[in-house]
């Protein structure tokens, strides 16, 4: 079980109190209907998918109800940060901030 | 026209609310009124005689009524009485057309008081958090799991915590608080 | 009556008590302080069960969790039989019932032993080689019908008892600031540290006293302090301090992420008889912010041929056997040493009265001063030699030593007689826990081991004593000490441990060094009967990879997992490979370290708490009337109420003619109530929802349809405006939660500039739905001053309205397509105002009714259920709810989706009505669609049955369907394929009943 520090309550709590959201920072176009097939099809369906690190959504369902974004290592389970959702990725200095 | 009123009937009626001598046991908060605020904490303070905390996870109490931080824009307002017809009216009086939501949910939830000095033992046979009163003190509150239910945890002293739970679950939370305390000793 | 296996004195047995047990039906005596095998071993029994595969006679290897024989069924009665216990881990009792295992008829004698004769036969992959055919009826009958059953017969461990298990099983989460793992030197000596900061602390240990290693010890002074005493100042010194909690019985299993470390606690299986109402086992899941794993070492067998005799054990078990339980396993011994440790179990036996008839020690040069000991001793030394056979059937009664010489091979040498063997072939740390917790290991060939190189990120922990390659009772000392002091506070005292009759040199052999070419029935893996030539094989058979040479010959994969096994067979591999052992590699560790049983992985959730069920306000109400109930989800919805012993048919019959004829009362309770509150809420469900709400005006509402980003349906329910900046918003019962949190997701990360909040009132109100021609009548007597005329409260509209008294909300709202209302009155009140309103429908002939009747009444107006009309791949227009998209918005959820091309092509599958020619025959849900009649195997369908009912309304059955191009076949004729026989239906609109709505609005 993992522990996940939500950036709302401040406070590092189990992984059972969480739902998993996905990967992060993917926007939903604001105009859709400005947006091709293709490119609405990258929206609905294209993940990155990576071994190693990745920024995910989660939700603190069973604890405050935020939705928040963590940068975990999908290989070694270690969460490396989390915030607010509405920020942007924290540079961790260790290159996969923009390796997406 | 009615004839008459109807008569209210608790969740927790006609269940046995476990207790363990000297260890812990569980009560009944009874009627209470409970209503969701979300929205600025300054618009309901007044009217509502308590602060709402905007510290993460605290919770103020005055008399009898307590206010539950549950997230950044979420409080839980507690009465100890069922005067929820004249507060309803004053909140949403002071809220009219205020940005903020406040709805009753005083039927939605229920009330239970676990307390004893194996309380600690006794929650965690289905609680994660850790309940040691250094790390969850006396005014914590938080949403939370007991084993397969969702509660919202507050701890009002040292050994004493209020348990909020959805009326549908309250009869598993019994029922799980009453296995638990086999496990206690 | 002492008994002729007891030593004279000693140990931590209470010799002045007797406890009485019986194994395998017979009655035996043993003392408080025994476990099970030392007891046996007592009364001079060795023969304790039999090996998986050949049947071997096996008897006790060791004196700990590693053990891979002597595996007992304990029985406790009505339904407490655990099989696959250690007889070396279990505590007697008085009464205590314990039977071998993998023998018939009996331990002595044992047919399956005949599996010996074929051994070769049985060898490495016999799984894959013996079993490929004959391929009869397909490729797996033969397995099926013939090899599966007579190997499950013949090879297996214990049963699995039968009975439901009456025992309970409890669950504890806990947090410490140091959480140490084993109660040995290293252990307790890290808790003293530990504690000594002033942490909490967790020290757990498998074994019912804490000591570990310290129990087996006789001589060893700790700081001038016996070493007994030293144990019992430590642990007094531990209990006294409230920060610590001490778990004996309790073994640490599994350690996952983030130091989260799995113990089982066995708490009333060591008692005689114990509060049949308290817990037997209790899960510890703790969450450590500092481990130290103390979890020590294992000594290893030593490969030669015959060395699974009964008799033959591991020295420092047979020491502790002598050290710690006061038995004689034996009275002459061969002691094989290729570990200093070997002499010290000598130098013990040998004290303890047992005659040691000679050292066999295959390292060129042994310890010197061991040697002198064991000479003064009187005691006879081969230095350079080894075993090379035993004999015994079901009792070793021989070893034949030869010498070995300087090409590595053994010459045949002379028989011994001896009734024991005691083997020390070197010690292997035990790393599981740390390699569980992801650390790597690194080969060490200074301790001929792999040892803990690398902490995985995010694993505060530490390894310290011989679980890291630190033997030595001193060394074991001051390294658990230092760990406990890292893990805790760098600011306590070092400590240093001054210790007597100190071992420094536990490296040994691993593999078969000196046992020749030929080592037939020299066995590596015990308990799955893998020998020396089987690991051979595969590797001749070409099998590389260790992971899958342990498939291959299944060494490493029984219930001990390989614990004095892997070592050895890992050498043996590398040896034959011609490879240094760290590049052959090595197996996984897996939890659980030892096995757990399935009541502690449970724990409470079984019976009524396996899942929380929901029930409904007015529940009891319809379980006093009988109602038959569904599960929807977890709620407990009534189905239907019989009377009379009515069938549910004929009961779904009646209610449904009642609703059309009258008026029905259904509890709608369970569906999902949000309230969404906020000055932008109409804008957020337009996003939302695929309806137009920003014009509904106040008291008005709407039938709302939610797709997901993909375009497809995923709820739907009524809306209702209570204000311009309040609305009442239903969802499915089963998708309420799924629909609030896709709500806040919205509302949270997509639309934050929106000043909207979501409340679930869910259950802040019980639902009371009245349905039917006379529904307005039920409802008026109840209300105070509420005009229910259709002009001032028509369909779809909503009030605040007074009933019995109570402030509710009154939906004028239909899914039957009646005249119909829903109340909904803070739940407290539910059952009141049922009861009330069940008073006057019964005034006008009414009735409840439950799901089944709800599912036909709206299956006759072709009112969409979602999660049965629709599968996550349903259009709006699919099913005909096309007309409800918001004509003039720009955006929804799922909107852009619904002009992508595969949503606008021709051929998409859409509702339709079926009618069979044979009015009678209701179809069968799922049933698949097609045009020909008898089509062809590998037809596609053109779709499928969704629902299906007999509709007493219409006197015949009827059925929804997707079909494709299901619109413009409306008026031919399809075909249902049916067991027994193809149905023909004919395609109609999928509205059955009054398809002007007129009933509805009335």
């Amino acid at each position: 079980m993992l522990l996940i520090t939500c950036p709302y309550c401040r406070m590092a709590r189990p992984e059972s109190e969480f739902h998993y959201g996905g990967e992060a920072h993917v926007a939903r176009p604001a105009e859709p209907a400005n947006v091709s097939d293709a490119e609405w099809a990258a929206y609905l369906y294209m993940r990155a998918n990576p071994k190693g690190v990745h920024a995910e959504r989660w939700r603190h369902i069973h604890g405050c109800g935020r939705f928040f974004n963590a940068v975990r290592n999908t290989v070694s389970d270690e969460i490396l940060a989390t915030y607010e959702a509405g920020m942007s990725r924290p540079d961790l200095g260790d290159g996969t901030k923009d390796a997406r | 026209m009615a004839d008459r009123i109807a008569a209210r009937r608790s969740a927790l009626e006609g269940l046995a609310l476990p207790s363990s001598a000297g260890l812990a046991s569980v009560t009944d908060v009874g009627v209470a009124a409970r209503f969701l605020y979300r929205g600025a904490p300054e618009l309901v303070a007044g009217v509502f005689g308590v602060e709402l905390p905007t510290t993460p996870l605290r919770a103020n109490a005055r008399l009898e009524r307590a206010v539950l931080w549950l997230g950044p824009d979420e409080w839980l307002l507690l009465t100890a009485k069922a005067d929820d017809s004249t507060l309803s009216a004053t909140l949403s009086n002071v809220l009219h057309g205020k940005p903020a939501s406040l709805v009753d949910i005083s039927h939605r939830q229920v009330g239970l008081v676990v307390s004893g000095p194996r309380v600690e033992a006794l929650l965690n046979a289905g609680c994660p958090l850790n309940l040691d009163v250094a790390v969850f003190p006396v005014g914590m509150c938080t949403r939370t799991i007991l084993a397969k239910a969702e509660i919202v945890l507050w701890r009002t002293a040292g050994d004493t915590f209020r348990i909020e739970v959805a009326r549908s679950f309250a009869p598993y939370a019994v029922a799980f608080l009453d296995e638990a305390m086999h496990g206690i000793a | 009556m002492a008994s002729l296996h007891r030593t004279n004195g000693g140990g931590r047995v209470d010799r002045a008590r007797t406890l009485s047990f019986t194994f395998d039906g017979r009655t035996y005596q043993g003392h408080p302080g025994d476990t099970l095998a030392s007891a046996l071993l007592a009364n001079g029994v060795h023969l304790v069960g039999r090996s998986y595969k050949y049947h071997r006679p096996r008897g006790i290897l060791s004196a700990g969790a590693e053990e891979p024989n002597a595996l007992v069924t304990i029985d406790r009665g009505d339904g407490r039989a655990a099989p696959n216990l250690r007889a070396t881990q279990v505590e007697l009792y008085d009464g205590l019932v314990a039977e071998s295992q993998n023998r018939w008829p009996s331990l002595s004698y044992d047919v399956g032993a005949v599996n010996s004769l074929f051994s070769p036969l049985l060898a490495a992959g016999f799984y894959y080689k013996t079993f490929m055919g004959p391929r009869l009826l397909d490729s797996n009958w033969a397995w099926h019908k013939i090899y599966e059953p007579l190997i499950r017969r013949a090879a297996g461990l214990g049963k699995a008892p039968t009975l439901p298990d009456p025992d309970r099983y409890a669950n504890r989460f806990a947090h410490c600031d140091v959480l140490v793992v084993g109660a040995g030197p290293a252990g307790l000596a890290a808790a003293l540290a530990a504690t000594e900061a002033g942490a909490r602390v967790i020290l757990c240990d498998e074994q019912a006293e804490l000591g570990g290693a310290l129990l087996s010890e006789w001589a060893v002074e700790i700081d001038g302090t016996p070493a007994a005493s030293w144990v019992a100042d430590a642990v007094r010194a531990l209990a006294a301090s409230p920060r610590v909690t001490l778990l004996p019985r309790t073994q640490a299993f599994g350690y996952f992420a983030q130091n989260f470390v799995a113990l089982a606690e066995r708490l009333t299986d060591h008692l005689a008889s114990s509060d049949p109402a308290a817990a037997r086992e209790r899960l510890w899941q703790v969450r450590a912010k500092e481990v130290v794993l103390a979890t020590g070492a294992i000594e290893r067998p030593i490969v030669f041929p015959g060395n699974d005799r009964p008799g033959i054990m591991l020295a420092d078990a047979a020491r502790t056997y002598v050290n710690r339980y006061g038995v004689r396993p034996g009275s002459r011994t061969v002691v094989l040493a290729a570990c200093d440790s070997g002499y010290a179990a000598a130098l013990d036996l040998h004290r303890a009265g047992i005659d040691v008839a000679t050292i066999v020690d295959p390292r060129p040069n042994g310890n010197r001063t061991l040697i002198e000991a064991a000479r003064t001793a009187g005691i006879a030394i081969e230095v350079g030699a080894t075993v090379i056979a035993t004999r015994g059937r079901q009792r070793v009664t021989a070893v034949r030593i030869a010498r070995i010489g300087a090409d590595g091979s053994a010459a045949a040498g002379s028989w011994i007689p001896c009734d024991h063997v005691a083997m020390a072939g070197g010690w292997t740390p035990s790393v599981h826990l740390f390699s569980q917790s992801r650390g790597k290991l690194a080969w060490s060939d200074a301790a001929q081991a792999f040892l803990p190189a690398a902490a995985a990120p995010g694993q505060a922990q530490r390894s310290a004593g011989a679980c890291r390659g630190v033997f030595g009772l001193a060394a074991a000392l001051e390294d658990g000490f230092a760990a406990g002091k890292a893990a805790a506070d760098t600011r306590v005292r070092k400590r240093s441990f001054n210790v007597t009759h100190d071992l420094t040199d536990f490296s040994g052999i691993v593999g078969t060094p000196g046992t020749g070419a030929h080592v037939s029935k020299a066995f590596v893996d015990f308990q799955h009967d893998v020998t020396v030539r089987d690991l051979k094989l595969a590797a001749q058979e070409g099998f590389r990879a260790i992971e899958h040479v342990k498939r291959y010959t299944t060494t490493g994969m029984a219930t001990d997992q390989g614990k004095t096994s892997n070592l050895n067979a890992l050498a043996i591999v590398a040896d034959h490979l011609g490879k240094p052992i760290p590049e052959v590699g090595l197996t996984t560790f897996r939890q659980p370290y030892t096995p757990v049983s399935f009541g502690t992985i449970a724990g409470t959730s079984r019976g009524d708490l396996f899942d929380p069920v929901r029930r409904t306000p007015c529940d009891g109400w319809a379980q006093a009337a009988g109602a038959v109930f569904e599960d929807v989800g977890a709620w407990k919805r009534a189905r239907y109420f019989p009377e009379g012993g009515e069938d549910m048919h004929a009961a779904v019959a009646r209610e449904c003619r009642t609703v059309r004829g009258a008026a029905g009362m259904f509890d709608a309770s369970t569906l999902g109530k949000i309230e969404v509150v906020g000055p932008d809420a109409a804008v957020f469900l337009d996003r939302l929802y695929i309806n137009s709400f920003q014009k509904l005006g106040v008291g008005r509402c709407r039938y709302g349809v939610l797709l997901n980003e993909a375009g497809f349906i995923i709820d739907d329910g009524v809306i209702g405006r209570l204000a311009p900046d309040r609305f009442h918003v239903t969802t499915t019962t089963g998708g309420a939660a799924r629909v609030l949190n896709m709500m806040e997701d919205y509302a949270q990360t997509e639309f934050p500039d929106l000043k909207v909040w979501l409340t679930s009132t869910t259950e802040q109100w019980a639902v009371i739905a009245v349905q039917g021609p006379r529904a307005r009548d039920v409802l008026a007597p109840l209300l105070e001053e509420v005009d229910l005329g259709a002009t001032s409260f028509p369909h779809m509209s909503v009030k605040a309205v007074r009933i019995c008294g109570i402030e509710a909300r009154l939906f004028r709202v239909s899914f039957t397509g009646e005249m119909g209302f829903e109340i909904n009155v803070p739940a407290d009140y539910g059952v009141a105002v049922w009861e009330a309103v069940w008073r006057e429908v019964q005034k006008h002939g009414g009735c409840a009714y439950g799901t089944e009747t709800m599912h036909v009444l709206r299956a006759e107006k072709g009112f969409i259920i979602v999660g049965q009309e629709t599968d996550g791949t349903v259009t709006p227009d699919d099913v005909g709810l096309g007309w409800a998209i918001g004509k003039s918005k720009r955006d929804f959820v799922g909107m852009r989706s619904l002009s992508r091309p595969d949503m606008v092509r021709g051929g998409r599958k859409q509702l339709v009505g079926l009618l069979t020619a044979d009015p009678k025959l209701v179809l069968e849900e799922g049933a698949q669609v097609t045009a020909e009649l008898h089509p062809p195997a590998g037809t596609p369908a053109l779709g499928h049955v969704t629902s299906a009912y007999w509709s007493a309304a219409l006197g015949r059955s009827i059925a929804l369907a997707l079909v494709a191009d299901g619109r413009a076949r409306i008026g031919t004729r399809l075909n249902v394929p049916m067991p027994g026989s193809d149905v023909p239906v004919e395609v109609v609109a999928p509205v059955f009943l009054d398809p002007k709505g007129e009933r509805l609005h009335g």
